[in-house]
């Protein structure tokens, strides 16, 4: 990763109100130098205005945008040698493949033919040897969204944007091309701003994730860490899938119907609500595992969805919380019946409180 | 193998379904197809057939001939064409920036802006004409402000020669320009023009590497529309050229009223149909090229 091609970006107190409605509402954050920061929210939560502000599209109200040490929040978009992959790519239609992406070279006054090789090179990058003299509508969206791409880095902009780069494509394209951009980013080391709204895609190519809704920065780690301990309710239902139950304090104890819940040593768990994601909790049978916490309920629902199935459960409290089973011939054997009474598990490490705010 | 023994099922009653379907659909279409034949095909076959008769009502190419000899008849037509040509340069030159700054309006304004291009078509062509007549002439509202305000001293001839027909034509035919050359531009998607700039092109460049190829069509269709509306024009060439900027379209109407010479006013109409229609071919193909280069030639 070389750090030289790559310029750290200082966002402090971005607001822009669109009417009454804060669009990004005093927002702080710094993305490392080399970094693939990923802006992942809801439609409407502002993820898209902060790129645009990146970019320069987008005039904030007030707040500070700085590249390495240059401040650029009133720089034109022109001037700011970014490169950006649109959603859907805007290759100019007028223009064969080799001249849209030779276009920033030409605007820069690079001899004909240091375009021509430069053009080939990026093409190369993006694996589409040959395709320059092809028309930009007789490419497929994959081969689009390639395009764009080489045409975004061929200038060797020190930070690329990338807003919803994969949302035209189909899932199977989008799933490698989240590899290839991830091979990619590793390769050329520039600071790279990724827009989804898709929690896996985040989860699969980011270095970090910052979570946005309603314009506020709701949280900002590693992948890992933002699914595993979320900070707020918010990030934990649109990041996976969980449930959120109220638990009381006891003499500083956190107890859960009555039980004092087991945590792991070093969560502080100061949280008033307890996490369960469908996936990490375990049907218990025998013996009685002092790491689980443990849940009383009835089997209300069982749906097979192909390579998983969820068994929908009624806790003794009253509360509905789901778990999932990978779908393989043992644990579809073993799995209950609706009307059954059951004892679900979950792990003290993976037992997490949330915070309520 | 099966089908070749026994038929595909259902399928001759498929095909004979669709066979009445565009049946069906032909006889919708028909009324209109008979109309065009007769109010298209006749009269214009009739032109010809007529064009072909001298003035003692021979068979003969006389009034052909007579147009390629007599310098009157080539003058007229050269006229036509400098006439048309120069007010489709006008109204490029106006329109072009009109359209442009109509397009970058929000939409509320940009149909506010549209209404005004398009009210004078609410008015009378030959109201609008004889407006002109009166703000232009010798002792017109502009002369007169322009001798008040001691611009110039002796009243300009705006009026009875070619500047007046341009400036009456370039304001009847902008809108048929303005139109088409703002719908283009109003479909450019602003995605190219953020690219643009992302990519380096300052409001500049932006323009004419993105936006101005972006506007070709439009602003093709406008021309070949105005270019030829102004081949044919009559009434404001008429009126505001003061009989020193004759066309053909005037030379025809004289021709019928006062010599009721119908071969030659005819066979005038047939010429000019046929040179109309070469500018359509000629813009069409062009058009076709320009898509052709719009896709990088690849392919």
């Amino acid at each position: 990763m070389g750090q030289d091609n790559a310029l750290p970006i200082t966002i402090r107190g971005v607001t822009k109100t669109y009417g009454k409605v804060f669009a990004l509402d005093d927002v702080d954050l710094d993305i490392h130098s080399g970094e693939f920061l990923t802006l992942l929210g809801p439609s409407g939560s502002g993820k898209t205005t902060l790129l645009m502000v990146l970019a320069g599209f987008t005039r904030p109200d007030a707040g500070s945008v700085s590249f390495g040490d240059e401040e650029v929040v009133r720089m034109p978009p022109h001037k700011r040698d970014v490169g950006m992959v649109f959603q859907n790519y805007a290759l100019f239609p007028h223009m064969n493949v080799a001249a849209n992406i030779g276009f920033p070279l030409k605007l820069r006054g690079i001899a004909k033919d240091e375009i021509r090789s430069q053009v080939e090179d990026a093409l190369g990058v993006v694996q589409l040897e040959g395709y320059g003299d092809r028309g930009v509508e007789q490419l497929s969206g994959g081969q689009m969204q390639r395009v764009a791409l080489a045409r975004a880095i061929v200038f060797k902009p020190r930070i690329l944007l990338m807003d919803e780069p994969l949302s035209a494509l189909d899932k199977k394209l989008r799933e490698r091309m989240q590899i290839e951009l991830r091979h990619l980013h590793e390769q050329l080391g520039m600071t790279t701003v990724y827009v989804t709204h898709d929690q896996r895609e985040a989860l699969t190519m980011s270095d970090r994730i910052a979570v946005i809704n309603h314009g506020r920065l709701m949280q900002l780690d590693k992948p890992r860490a933002i699914y595993d301990h979320p900070a707020n309710p918010f990030v934990a239902n649109f990041i996976g899938e969980s449930t959120l139950l109220p638990v009381e304090q006891h003499n500083g104890v956190a107890t859960f119907d009555g039980v004092p819940l087991k945590l792991s040593q070093h969560d502080q768990g100061i949280g008033p609500l307890l996490m369960l994601r469908p996936e990490r909790l375990v049907f218990m049978f025998e013996g009685d595992d002092p790491d689980f916490n443990r849940f009383n309920g009835t089997v209300t629902e069982v749906v097979y969805q192909g390579e998983s199935f969820l068994v929908y459960v009624r806790l003794s409290g009253g509360e509905e919380v789901a778990v999932r089973s990978v779908s393989q011939h043992r644990s579809l054997e073993a799995a209950p019946g609706i009307g059954d009474s059951i004892i679900l598990g979950l792990h003290r490490d993976e037992t997490v409180l949330v915070s309520e705010v | 193998m099966t089908a070749s023994i026994s038929p595909a099922r259902n399928a001759e009653a498929l095909r004979r379904d669709e066979r009445r379907e565009r049946l069906l659909l032909f006889g919708l279409s028909l009324p209109a197809l008979i109309m065009v034949l007769l109010v298209i095909l006749v009269p214009v076959g009739w032109l010809f057939w007529l064009s072909l008769f001298n003035d003692e009502g021979v068979l003969s190419t006389y009034n052909y001939s007579r147009m390629l000899e007599s310098k009157s008849y080539v003058r007229i037509f050269k006229t036509t064409f400098n006439v048309s040509f120069l007010t489709t340069l006008i109204c490029v030159l106006i329109g072009y920036p009109l359209a442009y700054f109509l397009s970058q309006l929000s939409k509320r304004w940009a149909t506010i802006g549209l209404i005004a291009v398009l009210l004078p078509f609410w008015t009378s062509l030959l109201v609008r004409t004889y407006a002109w007549l009166v703000v232009l002439q010798r002792k017109g509202l502009i002369n007169q402000w322009g001798i008040e305000l001691g611009w110039w001293e002796t009243p300009l001839r705006l009026v009875h020669n070619l500047n007046g027909t341009l400036i009456g034509m370039v304001h009847i035919m902008l809108p048929f320009l303005v139109l088409p050359l703002y719908g283009s531009m109003r479909s450019i998607d602003f995605d190219y023009l953020k690219a643009a700039a992302n990519l380096g092109a300052n409001p500049t460049k932006s323009f004419w590497f993105v936006f101005f190829p972006l506007s070709l069509p439009g602003l093709f269709a406008g021309i070949t529309v105005v270019f030829v509306l102004c081949l044919g024009f009559f009434v404001t060439p008429a009126v505001l050229g003061g009989g020193k900027v004759i066309m053909v379209s005037m030379k025809i109407e004289t021709l019928i009223d006062l010599f009721f010479n119908f071969g030659t006013a005819s066979a005038l109409g047939v010429v000019l149909l046929v040179l109309t229609l070469a500018v359509l071919f000629i813009a069409h193909k062009l058009l076709n090229l320009d898509k052709v280069l719009g896709s990088g030639g690849g392919g």
